[in-house]
């Protein structure tokens, strides 16, 4: 028998080097088993909850695809409503395609009404349970089933949604962002949102080994990567304000990023190529610069 | 499955130890004690969560369920973990 | 004698979701079911709900998706819809059922858009018979009230576990002003036991809600939902009894009978209309006409046996509905009635009608048009099988 004391059990049918297996591992690690985890459909659900198993240790509940924040917002006035609530924590744990489209409306229903709970956004920046088609969540110029890189395009044609600003617009006391390429950051981060009363959000950066294309050992690296070239700001926002920033010690290019992924390898060949590259790298030198990274 | 099916499909939690995944396997992760310096990087990036923490603050590889990703030895700063191929 | 009130059919529904309790209310605003949730708001700002939560959800769709949530924690819930919202919560429906979550949901029935129409028929809860939802249709505010306890009842017995649909006529019924009985609490509390389901998002005891499932599962759990609704066969049987005998009212179990023991010509109807008819029947009776009434009260579970029991010995059946599946050109009850009483010995002709489509009237004349119809049918046969009666030829 496993002798993990972790709170997601191994034996879960995610690939090897899975970036969300790596996300719950750290999230119930940070929040504990005093938690109710709700899922949308997604890679993490199908993956870890295959009939009759469950890789979960906490209380947990998938409806649909577009409903996890209402569920969560369900199960908190519930548990208000029961006398159960105490320090009983909910978050929702949603992939990019779940959350940034076709959940917006719930989620942003959720966090206008003020429920107690934290929606986390493990965004690995495509629908990759469906076999890696576009998410508003896939940066500029990827690759990928339904924006395919071709003789007339570099792939997909616009930048990633800023799905973080859009929590905090909604007036959230706690937005962050993280990478699972930083566990303790990650940890920090999505512990304390839950400590926060109210909704908070933590979107977490997390690169898929099959639909990015690299190898499942260099999940972890190719984060980093993403954080060291400044693509990925990492900051804590408390009421609004940025209270803390990662700072990259040595910032990298994103060639190094882009060369390590077979969805921007096109880019490296195409005519144009350069050119969209010098695209990319002004949108790492406007975050480095917009956050002071 | 022989058991009975439980009204709305109920699921107890961590039930999936029963699928040992360490038959995915096609690399194999050989940790060697001796450089060890007990960072526990290892068993904090471990996916699978089978990189398992002994009394002596050392580590061991639950191969039951190791699917051989190699996270671990990519992440160790010390070279501890070697991927080998997998003899079957 | 219990007490009359002169109330809004809203209110009267309104107040009798109020003593059963509910923990747990998401509610949308649409027209024609706005009445009861902004009652049932006034309830919990006024703190008369207990702790129940209010929530005023951004759609139907997280609404549902709420009830779900809050369902699976354990709570009683409630909420109310029509028309376009029920459609929205479409596909939360198949997944509320196939959870086995007892949620109860009022339904003030109205047209489904387009044209837009604001007004009354069947086709928002007809189109979700296959959600796996028990539906139950009332004639009156006070049947709709009434239906409010009885649904919880059924639905929250272990053996059933669906969600069920308390529907009520949109305007006709929801905005009438009628004396009625408001449900006492001491004999709702008598009558209907807390919630207490076996399973629940508990983190002393973490279970997982709403795996998925391969083929090897699949069509076991979709047969044991329909076991479910084998079971509330029975049970909307007995809660009608049980509810009778606390507070003396009785309007059927799964169906009811106007004049049917001897009737040679058979209406079959559900919602509010069955007041109209019934006036037309003491009419036609007075006249010697043998024309009898067959109300459908419970569309899902669909109470074949009990039909095929109650129409045997009629020379025509003539099924009246409020819904239409173009294509088909008939309506629900007269396809369902069809389909009940094939591979049977009864072979009695069917006559569909169709009439009170987006909110059109239904005029007693109408009525004895119908049965003046049949009569002929009675004689000469079927010609049309199924076709509007008050479709105004000249439009066309």
């Amino acid at each position: 028998m496993n002798k993990t004391t972790e709170l997601f059990a191994p034996g879960h049918r995610g690939c090897a080097g899975c970036c969300d297996a790596l996300a719950a591992k750290f999230m119930l690690k940070a929040v504990g088993e005093n938690c109710i985890v709700v899922t949308p459909t997604g890679c993490l659900e199908v993956f870890s909850t295959p009939f009759p198993e469950s890789a979960w240790n906490v209380p947990w509940i998938h409806s649909l695809f577009e409903n996890a924040a209402a569920v969560a917002s369900g199960v908190e006035a519930a548990l208000k409503a029961l006398g159960r609530k105490n320090d009983t924590k909910i978050m929702a744990i949603g992939g990019d395609g779940a959350t940034i489209d076709i959940g917006i409306r719930g989620l942003s229903g959720a966090f206008e009404r003020g429920h107690d709970f934290t929606y986390v956004c493990v965004d690995n920046e495509a629908y990759m349970n469906t076999g890696v088609q576009r998410s508003g969540g896939t940066p500029f110029a990827a690759t990928t089933t339904t924006t395919p890189a071709g003789k007339a395009s570099f792939g997909n044609l616009r930048p990633k949604k800023n799905m973080p600003q859009i929590m905090l617009a909604h007036g959230s006391p706690y937005v962050a962002t993280t990478s699972v390429a930083y566990p303790k950051d990650m940890m920090r981060k999505v512990k304390k949102a839950t400590e926060v009363t109210g909704p908070t959000y933590v979107h977490v950066h997390a690169p898929c080994t099959t639909g990015w294309g690299f190898d499942g050992s260099k999940t972890i690296e190719l984060g980093r990567l993403a954080v060291e070239t400044a693509l990925w700001p990492m900051m804590d926002i408390e009421n609004g304000d940025i209270t803390g920033v990662h700072k990259i010690r040595n910032k990298r290019p994103v060639e190094e990023y882009l060369k390590a992924q077979k969805r921007f390898k096109h880019l490296f060949s195409i005519p144009g190529g350069a050119d969209i590259i010098k695209k990319i790298q002004e949108l790492a030198d406007w975050n480095a610069d917009q956050y002071d990274l | 499955m022989s058991s009975k099916l439980c009204i709305g499909g109920i699921v107890e939690p961590g039930s999936t130890v029963i699928n040992k995944t360490g038959s995915w396997r096609t690399f194999k992760p050989i940790y060697q004690k001796e450089k060890c310096i007990k960072c526990g990087i290892c068993e904090l990036s471990c996916p699978e969560n089978c990189i398992i923490k002994t009394e002596d603050g050392y580590y061991e590889i639950d191969y039951d369920y190791c699917k051989g990703c190699g996270i671990c030895s990519n992440e160790c700063p010390r070279e501890t973990i070697e991927m080998v191929l997998e003899e079957k | 004698m219990s007490k009359l009130t002169v109330v809004e059919g809203s209110y009267a529904v309104a107040h009798a979701a109020k003593v059963c309790r509910p923990d747990v209310i998401p509610a949308y605003p649409i027209t024609p079911q706005t009445h009861i949730v902004e009652e049932l708001s006034k309830f919990a700002a006024n703190g008369e709900i207990g702790a129940c939560e209010y929530i005023t959800v951004e759609s139907e769709f997280s609404a549902i998706s709420a009830l779900i949530g809050a369902c699976a924690a354990g709570a009683r819930t409630y909420s109310a819809t029509t028309s376009q919202g029920l459609a929205l919560m479409h596909e939360v429906l198949f997944n509320a059922s196939g959870m086995r979550l007892p949620l109860v949901m009022t339904v003030a029935n109205r047209a489904m858009s387009a044209p837009l129409s604001i007004w009354n028929d069947h086709q928002d809860s007809i189109a979700q018979r296959d959600t796996g939802w028990i539906q139950l249709y009332a004639e009156d505010p006070q049947e709709a009230a009434d239906m409010t306890p009885q649904v919880y009842k059924i639905c929250e017995d272990n053996k059933i576990m669906l969600p069920a649909m308390a529907c009520f006529d949109g305007f006709i019924l929801t905005h009438v002003y009628e004396p009625v009985v408001l449900l006492e609490q001491d004999l709702t509390d008598e009558f209907l036991p807390p919630f207490a389901p076996e399973h629940i998002l508990d983190p002393s005891n973490p279970k997982t809600f709403g795996a998925f499932a391969d083929p090897g599962v699949y069509s076991e759990f979709r047969y044991m939902q329909e076991l479910g609704m084998s079971a509330a066969l029975k049970k909307i049987e007995t809660v009608a009894d049980e509810f009778n005998e606390i507070y003396g009212r009785y309007y059927g179990g799964l169906i009811d009978g106007y004049y049917l023991d001897d009737a040679e010509i058979v209406l079959v109807a559900m919602g509010s209309v069955i007041g109209t008819i019934k006036d037309v029947l003491d009419e036609l009776r007075a006249e010697g006409k043998k024309v009898g009434l067959l109300k459908i009260r419970s569309f899902r579970p669909f109470p074949t046996d009990a039909i095929r029991n109650a129409v045997k010995n009629a020379a025509i059946i003539v099924p009246l509905d409020k819904s239409i599946s173009i294509g088909k050109y008939e309506g629900a009850l007269c396809t369902e009635i069809k389909a009940s009483l094939y591979n049977t010995k009864i072979d009695i002709p069917v006559l569909g009608y169709m009439f009170g489509h987006g909110g059109r009237d239904i005029p007693p004349e109408r009525i004895k048009k119908i049965v003046s119809e049949a009569e002929k049918a009675i004689v000469n046969g079927i010609t049309i099988e199924s076709s509007y009666v008050d479709l105004r030829e000249e439009l066309l």
